[in-house]
């Protein structure tokens, strides 16, 4: 019983609010220490690759962002489903703090291989299940803020983007089973829950280190968005008006 | 060290566009996603306290 109500205190906007506000400061110390030091190794340790030169050493912000975009995506499908299956206005306004992150990242994943597929591939792009799915996934994030944004009733926009993401999430599992089920151009899987992985342990290291900053980059930016989000909609609230908000 | 000048480094083997390209425009697309969320929070905050005062 005492667990579920500490567990359902972070609902409440002020009580979230206040918990975000003095997390925020750990998650960008956290963020630029582990980029720093993944960086350090990825290019400074990491050796150059025998096939791909020195191009392959884009890996270490492509893939943390591919996989960030993908993370977001369903942690903000989960927050507008709870929002809406509990009507619980803060899962709905954590959900909208998300998705602006989650395009950015899909974008620097899309932007970063195309970068990364001419020098290695000879093309900007192709079209192939992979690519696809996750250019579809960025039109996803972007359909999702111009749905929210264009319904005037919070709740209803709410409900409506909670229905989109819900139903986008398909593609999640799409892009990252796309290289199994499908002949792509990009490559298979390198690193596996299961087997030992075929990459040498200081790209590893160095890309492992690039996805926890990343991580700790976007709990950064979606507190920061979601206490912006909280102060526009509870404009009206005693706790912010009286000046006990920090 | 794996790089013998810092000339090398940035030439990154003849692959200096691309590994800075994608680099630079993501650093750049981090710190507006940044820098736009810590604004809107400035600014609604901004805007309550007019509204309080107003009250």
């Amino acid at each position: 019983m005492a667990m579920t109500m500490r567990f359902f205190t972070y609902a409440s906007p002020p009580r979230f609010y206040a918990l975000a506000g003095a997390l925020i400061p750990w998650f960008w110390i956290a963020a630029l220490v582990l980029g720093a030091a993944g960086l350090w190794i990825g290019f400074f340790q990491a050796p150059t690759d025998a096939t791909q030169g020195d191009a392959y050493r884009i890996i270490f912000i492509h893939v943390p962002a591919a996989w960030m975009s993908m993370v977001l995506y369903l942690v903000m499908a989960f927050w507008a489903a709870i929002g809406w299956a509990f009507n619980a206005r803060l899962a709905s306004m954590v959900a909208r703090a998300l998705a602006p992150t989650g395009a950015m990242f899909t974008f620097c994943a899309l932007w970063s291989g195309a970068l990364w597929g001419k020098p290695t591939w000879g093309t900007w792009w192709v079209w192939d299940a992979r690519l696809t799915s996750e250019l579809i996934l960025l039109f996803l994030y972007l359909g999702y803020m111009a749905l929210v944004n264009a319904i005037d009733d919070t709740r209803r926009a709410d409900q409506a983007g909670a229905l989109l993401a819900v139903i986008g999430s398909v593609n999640v599992p799409i892009i990252y089973f796309s290289v199994k089920w499908w002949n792509t151009l990009h490559q298979g899987a390198t690193i596996s829950a299961t087997a030992a992985p075929k990459m040498v342990a200081s790209m590893l290291t160095a890309m492992l280190l690039m996805t926890l900053a990343c991580w700790a980059y976007a709990f950064a930016v979606v507190f920061t968005r979601t206490r912006a989000i909280i102060v526009e909609r509870e404009r009206e609230a005693k706790w912010l008006n009286d000046g006990a908000a920090a | 060290m794996i790089w013998n000048s810092a000339g090398e480094f940035f030439a990154m083997g003849g692959y200096g566009l691309y590994v800075w390209g994608s680099y630079g425009v993501i650093a750049a697309c981090i710190a507006i996603d940044a820098l736009i969320a810590i604004k809107r929070h400035r600014a609604a905050r901004a805007a309550t306290a007019a509204n309080g005062e107003n009250n």
